[in-house]
């Protein structure tokens, strides 16, 4: 966990596009829940509450088909924007804040296992839900086990120190990847 | 969701988002503290530059809570998204809300928001078929999907009433151990029809389709739902299940006699025509009579005459207490499907009576299944160890507590109806070892 009072480098990974300042790492790999905001078919505002997991490089989250709504509408715009926010479901300290603006793309070749590689940041969240993924209990809300990756890649990082918002920013802008 | 119930639930958080496209097309989500003052949202100012928030018709506030809940995850979830409009400007910012939309798990359970969900996950999924030009469906290896299917686990309710026969023909010196495997497997093979054909035909008229509230004890299998199950393979499987109990039954008609026959495509046709038109007995509410003789009398009378070739009045009597106690199975499970089976036109006993007659026709038709036992033993019909059956009483009064206090939340009624389910088993058994027992004292 991160005490520094301004933006560090996350450690250990390399390129413009992997360079998350280590106070927003923090945030991601403690966060329970984010406010991901995507652009609906009319052009309007979506926002739902998912839990982030951050892979080094890219801010990571899973939705069933049930709730697929989202993963419709990053398909048809990738733009996306994820709000790190609540001071009780993000157990950081010291307590900031963060907004991370990215383009978004859904991974859904293989519903029933391509997110099972996120199982470990899951776990590491939510231990229950290993309980939950035994065949048996998989039988109660099946279609809930068929899941899609929303991978977002960072386009700009927004950081407020100590979480107050009325502040300027820190901000980070990030090149887009080549290839 | 109403805004004005929307704007009412805010005082709930500790904080919002307020949500902007910015001018580079990104959505803009920044946290910030709020206050409803007059119907509308004072927003304190935030700062994203060099993003510039500007007035809006198109912003949103949105607002979500959970409790972390260390070592497990979290509970309590809940939020709101408000759509309005946003005046930047001054102290404080205005957000005026003019449509909402959210959740609270306290006010609808995870399962029915699931359950509610299946529409578009169908969606998604004919989309995604649609555009890699091959089916997409969800997964599940083929023995789970066997077990889902058939409810499996739900054939205790023919294994205890052919045992139950079985017990009063060796309490009559008879037991072929052949033509009770043959009993079993046949009758097994009509209740698993029965629960497939009970999902096609719930499906096709609607009514597992409106059951936002099912459980593992109701609201059927959910196979079809869940497009785990083609209806095609579903009616292969009924088709099957019920040749196999034809097959069975024909055979055993051979080897006992036409005796046998009326009581088998008795059982066959209340089997079929349980949810099947034209009869649609479930829907008339005759459901509850059906389930009692198909496996109470039917199962035992019927186990019996295979061994022993003729009917007699012991089964018939040890077959009441079963019958009554499976009907109470079916009773009690329609009470978290009952909204949906109202809409549906599936007018069960449990959708005509108020809830306390619900409750009342539970406690009577338990205490009637013990007095039969008692006035059995009394009458010198049924061997006294079979006594041992109202041991079950303390599980009966179990469940109707449960019945009493979660009678509208089909999710807490859950565990009493899986005890309703052990009532009848447990009782079953010790009517089966009670007549087993009694063996040695027969006079």
């Amino acid at each position: 966990m991160s005490g520094s009072s301004g933006l560090g480098y996350h450690e250990g990974v390399t390129g413009p596009a992997a360079a998350m300042p280590e106070a927003v790492v923090d945030l991601l790999n403690s966060a329970l829940v984010a406010e991901l905001t995507v652009i609906d078919r009319h052009g309007g505002l979506r926002t739902d509450p998912l839990i982030p997991f951050w892979d080094g490089r890219h801010v990571l989250m899973t939705s069933s088909i049930l709730f697929s709504r989202k993963l419709e509408d990053i398909k048809r715009n990738p733009r996306v924007s994820v709000s790190l926010s609540d001071p009780v479901g993000i157990p950081a300290r010291p307590f900031s804040r963060a907004t991370i603006q990215g383009d978004a793309r859904v991974i859904d070749e293989d519903l029933h296992r391509g997110w099972m590689r996120l199982l470990p940041l899951w776990e590491a969240k939510e231990p229950v839900i290993k309980k939950f993924i035994t065949p048996l209990q998989k039988l109660g809300l099946p279609l809930f086990w068929e899941r899609a990756i929303i991978e977002i890649t960072p386009r700009r990082v927004y950081w407020w120190a100590g979480g107050d918002t009325t502040r300027d920013p820190e901000v980070r802008a990030f090149q887009p990847v080549a290839g | 969701m109403r805004v004005q119930d929307a704007a009412a639930r805010l005082s709930g958080y500790s904080h919002a988002v307020l949500v902007v496209a910015d001018e580079s097309g990104y959505p803009l989500s920044v946290a910030t503290s709020f206050k409803v003052v007059d119907g509308t949202i004072e927003a304190t100012p935030v700062s994203a530059l060099p993003s510039v928030i500007r007035d809006t018709e198109e912003a949103r506030l949105v607002v979500s809570h959970i409790r972390p809940y260390p070592g497990v995850g979290y509970d309590q979830r809940r939020y709101i998204e408000l759509s309005g409009s946003l005046s930047v400007g001054g102290p404080a910012w205005r957000f005026t809300p003019r449509a909402a939309r959210g959740w609270d798990e306290e006010q609808l359970s995870f399962p029915e928001l699931c359950q509610r969900a299946i529409p578009q996950a169908r969606h998604y999924l004919a989309a995604l078929t649609a555009e890699r030009g091959r089916k997409v469906k969800p997964q599940m290896a083929i023995g789970w999907r066997f077990f889902l299917a058939t409810r499996l686990p739900f054939l205790s309710a023919t294994i205890i009433p052919v045992f139950l026969g079985l017990a009063a023909a060796a309490y009559d010196g008879r037991f072929s151990l052949g033509l009770a495997l043959l009993t079993l497997l046949g009758a097994g093979a009509v209740h698993l029809g029965l629960n497939v054909a009970n999902d096609i035909f719930d499906t096709l008229s609607g009514v597992d389709d409106a059951n936002f509230t099912p459980t593992q004890f109701s609201g059927g299998s959910r196979v079809l739902q869940y497009g785990l199950v083609s209806l095609r393979q579903m009616m292969g499987l009924a088709a099957a299940f019920y040749a196999t109990a034809v097959v069975i039954g024909l055979v055993l008609v051979a080897v006992r006699g036409a005796g046998l026959l009326w009581l088998g495509l008795a059982g066959v046709l209340i089997s079929y025509f349980y949810t099947a038109p034209p009869l649609r007995l479930v829907h008339r509410g005759l459901g509850e009579l059906c389930v009692a003789l198909g496996f109470g009398p039917i199962m035992v009378l019927g186990t019996y005459f295979v061994q022993t070739g003729r009917y007699a009045v012991r089964p018939l009597v040890l077959s009441i207490p079963v019958a009554i106690l499976v009907m109470l199975i079916l009773y009690a499970n329609e009470v978290p499907d009952r909204v949906a089976d109202g809409r549906a036109g599936k007018r069960t006993l449990v959708v005509r009576f108020s809830p306390a007659w619900v409750l009342r026709g539970y406690a009577a038709s338990a205490a009637a299944a013990y007095l039969v036992v008692v006035a059995g033993v009394i009458s010198g019909v049924l061997p006294w160890p079979t006594l041992a059956a109202l041991a079950t009483i303390p599980i009966a009064l179990r469940v109707l507590r449960g019945l009493r206090e979660h009678f509208d939340s089909p999710y807490q009624l859950m565990p009493y109806l899986g005890k309703n389910v052990t009532l009848h088993l447990y009782t079953g058994l010790l009517l089966v070892a009670g007549t087993l027992a009694g063996i040695p004292f027969r006079r």
